[in-house]
């Protein structure tokens, strides 16, 4: 059964759309991150223009890190107030980033961007996490559990307007969330996601929060910023398809849930393994795609005359 | 949709010749033509459409017809390999550009007009008054040019040689034109030609609105016209899509 997309402006099976959007929320609940970074390559394989990918996807976010953050919630694993801060950056990041967005589609330059940022940070994500989670496996083949540590000090603690995050323990400089909130945004703009591949082990290690806090928080403030980014997107470039972020959300959701219990019978650490891999094959891919000759050098837009 | 009432038209079609036959004294008008269908709705479900074009001539003759899209600007862009990966790099922008562009005849074109009668009624790629949109000159012009029209050709949206009319007897003519999923929307102008002795003999043009209708249109309508207000409301619907999957899943 086809649906047409009134913004994306074409006609793709439903069916199709719900079962992206199952598989991604499968994967999502699985793994706990929020697939976006899988999603959008996705959506622009199957046709959809990447514009309308991003930024629809932005919104599907809003709507997966809600009934995530709400579980969270009620195990009080959230820091509002480190949320607060990492929001400050993030909304000003994702004005910077639609804005910048605008502008690269002016210049015709948005698909290349999108493409490179994401060959970039999954490429990066990817390695680090393959390297990091084999490293574990390793340990606990040859000597039990790995050596549990407090945070370290480092250069961070530092910097000047230290305040006090008490749900994370943590007194340091609130420039630092702030900032990492930021680039997170521009990113969470440019790419459509919400950034929690990258928000989350820079909240670890270089803010050294707990760990069983983390996701909460970082899907709390992914909430106000995807909606930040949902909104500005339809406002400045009209790329918002509501009935795609629909039928997206409601696969992603029934999804996430059974992913969510497969995900607890399988050990962590082999889990992350593949996680990387498949992280890996996606940079890879899109890499290759970078690289190789396009069947067409020429593309063509048509613009509606003004007025 | 529209596809399989084939013989019911062709009844039609028949009562309407019949209908122009018997009123021929009266009126003497050398071309008379009509669409199956005024209106192309994009609905939920569009896939396509096809629209049946028919009428009746005063005498012998080939027919010719040309379906016109609204007309803009196109920016083409080509690909150049920097530093190993493939970048649009080049960029041309072109006016008098029509967004759909089809034309259906009796005959190939080459066989019933002069060269300068086509370029007069803007038949064939070649007639198009498109144009780069700047005065600049670029020695890209003709590759880009070549570029657009093959691109549009591929989307289904230039059928420079689409379509055949076909005459049932000497008199009545069809001609069906496929309209594809992506159509753009907007007014477009159907001109009939009635072509005698390489030289136009009868005109008749009548138009055709694609526009969306139903849910998407007003979708479509909503985020164009009230862009801050459609943010908002999708925002409020995935809140509570996502609240609603919490207060579903927390039971189970």
């Amino acid at each position: 059964m086809q649906i047409y997309l009134p913004i994306a402006e074409l006609s793709i099976n439903i069916f199709l759309l719900l079962g992206i959007g199952g598989g991604i929320g499968f994967l999502s609940g699985l793994f706990g991150v929020g697939g976006g970074f899988l999603l959008t390559p996705l959506l622009i394989f199957i046709g959809v223009p990447p514009a309308v990918a991003v930024a629809t996807q932005a919104n599907q976010v809003v709507a997966s890190s809600v009934s995530g953050v709400l579980a969270h919630w009620s195990r009080d694993n959230v820091d509002f107030k480190m949320g607060f801060v990492l929001l400050a950056g993030g909304i000003l990041g994702s004005t910077v980033g639609v804005g910048l967005f605008s502008l690269l589609s002016h210049f015709g330059q948005v698909d290349l961007v999108i493409s490179l940022f994401y060959v970039f940070f999954l490429g990066f994500i990817g390695t680090l996490m393959f390297v990091e989670s084999t490293r574990a496996i390793l340990r606990q083949r040859r000597r039990g559990p790995a050596p549990k540590k407090l945070h370290e000090h480092n250069w961070v603690h530092g910097l000047p307007f230290k305040m006090r995050f008490r749900k994370s323990r943590l007194y340091i400089s609130a420039l630092m969330p702030a900032l990492i909130g930021f680039f997170v945004g521009i990113l969470s703009a440019i790419m459509g996601v919400g950034g929690a591949f990258i928000m989350v082990p820079a909240m670890i290690y270089l803010l050294g929060m707990p760990t069983a806090i983390v996701v909460g928080t970082s899907l709390f403030q992914i909430i106000f910023v995807s909606a930040n980014v949902t909104f500005l997107q339809a406002v400045q470039n009209q790329t918002v398809d509501l009935t795609l972020a629909m039928a997206l959300t409601v696969g992603g959701v029934i999804g996430a849930q059974i992913g969510g219990r497969v995900g607890a019978k399988l050990p962590g650490e082999q889990l992350r393994v593949l996680l990387a891999g498949m992280i890996l094959f996606v940079a890879g891919r899109l890499a290759y795609e970078l690289g190789t000759q396009p069947g067409d050098l020429y593309s063509a837009m048509w613009l509606a005359p003004q007025g | 949709m529209n596809m399989r009432r084939g013989p019911v038209w062709s009844l039609l079609l028949a009562l309407v010749g019949m209908a122009l036959l018997a009123s021929q004294p009266l009126k003497a008008e050398p071309l008379v033509a009509d669409l199956s269908n005024h209106l192309i709705a994009i609905t939920t479900g569009f896939t396509g459409a096809q629209v049946l074009l028919f009428g009746a001539t005063d005498g012998p003759g080939d027919v010719v017809a040309i379906v016109r899209g609204p007309t803009g600007r196109a920016i083409v862009r080509r690909k150049e390999r920097i530093f190993g990966i493939w970048v649009n790099s080049l960029a041309l922008d072109f006016k008098e550009v029509p967004n759909f562009y089809a034309v259906a005849s009796s005959r190939p074109l080459n066989q019933l007009l002069t060269v300068d009668t086509a370029q007069h009624y803007g038949l064939g790629l070649d007639n198009l008054s498109i144009r780069p949109a700047s005065d600049m000159n670029s020695p890209n012009e003709n590759d880009m040019l070549h570029a657009l029209t093959r691109i549009k050709i591929r989307e289904g949206l230039f059928q420079p040689t689409g379509g055949k009319i076909t005459f049932l007897g000497a008199r009545l003519f069809r001609a069906d034109f496929r309209f594809p999923a992506n159509v753009p929307t907007g007014s477009y102008l159907v001109e009939v030609l009635l072509i005698r002795d390489g030289q136009v003999a009868g005109a008749q043009t009548t138009p055709l609105i694609v526009s969306k209708t139903g849910v998407g249109a007003d979708i479509f309508e909503f985020a164009h016209r009230h862009a801050a207000l459609y943010g908002i409301m999708s925002i409020i619907i995935a809140l509570m899509a996502g609240w609603a999957a919490h207060l579903i899943f927390r039971r189970v």
